[in-house]
């Protein structure tokens, strides 16, 4: 577990690829700079997704947790 | 008593059911023991699809537009009125002004996508949509004299109505510019907010090497964050910034703020089951097209494979049978690869697209689907 407290979490179980990575790229949108955004998704592509985009972006991946059937990443907005 | 069933959006999801229901239901609409009441907030059903030929001046706006009245069965009231509130404790639905309120006893939510380029500063200035009528038409006035420079194809906003449109712009468009001699004068450039060129990534795979053979550069994991319009530069969240003479966007699109505010789901679109379209949060209370969240794509023929689905299962609910009638994920699409070939896809939530070899008859059938869409609005095709 971590202990990381994220300004605002996405819950995005249930949507297919690319469903998650486009809710946690609105929800950075309009995040302030500093700011963490938990994304939860049980899609199995959001373990590549996720990660190539925030390093794309300049936004850091801080953690992946792995849950019950789905996984949490925290991504600060640079 | 007799059972309200009020279908709220005239586009192709709610024209087709509420034609559908209205045979189905022919024996209970004609001893009154069923009403069915279509709502929508203008006169006329608006066929989409149309609008991407606008811009190549192949077809005219007014081409995509039929009065409704024409188009429902008789046998269903049409109310022209704007719906201001739904609430689903006292299943009421309320309007704009002075209009009475109605209540129901099964309510199916068609009120479909809007865009909202305003989200993205400088775009409503700096950028061209073919997602309106009046998008397509200011489109055609540049599109029709540009002759060289960079254009600019952006996907900003997905999810958003089609999913296949904007691959097909940017093949017709190479296409277009090359039979008329001035491809080599204009840069066709294609952005996409994840990193390949389109959400599902068999339809992606399919289409990049197009891209490549047809020299239309392609930028991924490009999110536009803002537009400069004096500049004419387009920029992304990850930092990229294109330069452009034409720019031509999908812009961020929603639902319709009622739904969030009913607390049916955010941003405007239905929280549903994906099989039975049962709203989650209400009962009595379904969800078709673009306003269900399925994941499947906001296109037409989701919502007219999901308005059968509906029909049987509401005319089960009032004929007091076990509703077993479930929707699939089925979807057709057609994507023009040129101004004169097309491919074909067709999936559901088990089985992905594998896209047909392009042709001219896969193109031909789909102008050829575009004159018989009306017989789909009528319920009958």
């Amino acid at each position: 577990m971590t202990d990381i407290e994220p300004e605002e979490t996405v819950d995005a179980r249930g949507a297919a690829c690319p469903g998650p990575l486009m809710d946690l790229i609105g929800a950075i949108r309009s995040a302030e700079s500093g700011d963490v955004v938990r994304l939860l998704s049980d899609s199995g592509g959001s373990l590549t997704d996720v990660p190539e985009w925030a390093d794309e972006a300049g936004n850091e991946l801080l953690a992946v947790e792995e849950l019950d059937e789905h996984n949490a990443f925290y991504v600060e907005k640079a | 008593m007799t059972e309200r069933i009020v279908i709220v959006g005239g586009g192709t999801g709610g024209s087709v059911l509420a034609n559908d229901l209205a045979d189905r239901l022919g024996p209970e609409l004609d001893a009154g023991d069923v009403e069915v009441t279509l709502i929508n907030d203008g006169p006329d059903h608006v066929y989409k699809p149309v609008w991407l030929y606008v811009p190549f001046g192949k077809r005219e706006p007014a081409d995509g537009r039929r009065a409704l009245d024409e188009l429902v069965d008789d046998a269903v009231d049409l109310r022209i009125d704007r719906v201001s509130e739904i609430d689903t404790d006292s299943q009421t639905l309320r309007f704009d002004g002075t209009a009475p309120s109605m209540e129901y006893d099964h309510l199916v939510l068609a009120t479909g996508s809007t865009l909202e380029p305003e989200q993205i500063p400088g775009l409503v200035e700096g950028g061209h949509d073919y997602y309106s009528e009046s998008g397509a038409t200011a489109l055609r006035e540049e599109l029709l004299e540009f002759t060289e420079g960079e254009l600019v194809l952006s996907v900003i906003g997905t999810p958003h109505m089609c999913p296949a449109a904007p691959l097909e712009f940017v093949f017709m468009t190479d296409d277009w510019f090359r039979e008329r001699g001035l491809r080599e004068d204009v840069e066709v450039t294609y952005t996409y907010p994840v990193q390949r060129v389109h959400g599902n990534p068999h339809i992606a795979e399919w289409a990049r090497p197009i891209m490549e053979d047809r020299d239309i550069n392609v930028e991924t994991f490009f999110n536009a964050e803002s537009v400069d319009p004096d500049a004419e530069t387009i920029t992304s969240m990850e930092g990229t910034e294109l330069d452009y003479d034409l720019l031509v966007s999908i812009p961020p699109h929603g639902g319709v703020d009622l739904i969030e505010e009913a607390g049916l789901g955010d941003d405007g679109w239905v929280d549903v089951d994906k099989h039975t379209l049962e709203a989650a949060a209400a009962d009595n209370v379904y969800a078709l097209g673009d306003t269900a969240d399925t994941g499947v794509p906001n296109a037409g023929s989701v919502a007219h494979y999901q308005a059968g689905v509906v029909g049987q299962r509401l005319a089960s609910e009032v004929r007091g049978r076990p509703a077993t009638a479930t929707y699939d994920g089925k979807t057709l699409c057609f994507i023009e690869t040129g101004m004169d070939a097309a491919s074909f896809v067709e999936f559901d939530y088990e089985r992905p697209p594998s896209p047909a070899p392009p042709s001219e008859k896969l193109h031909w059938s789909k102008l050829a689907y575009n004159e018989s869409y009306w017989l789909t609005a009528r319920g009958l095709l």
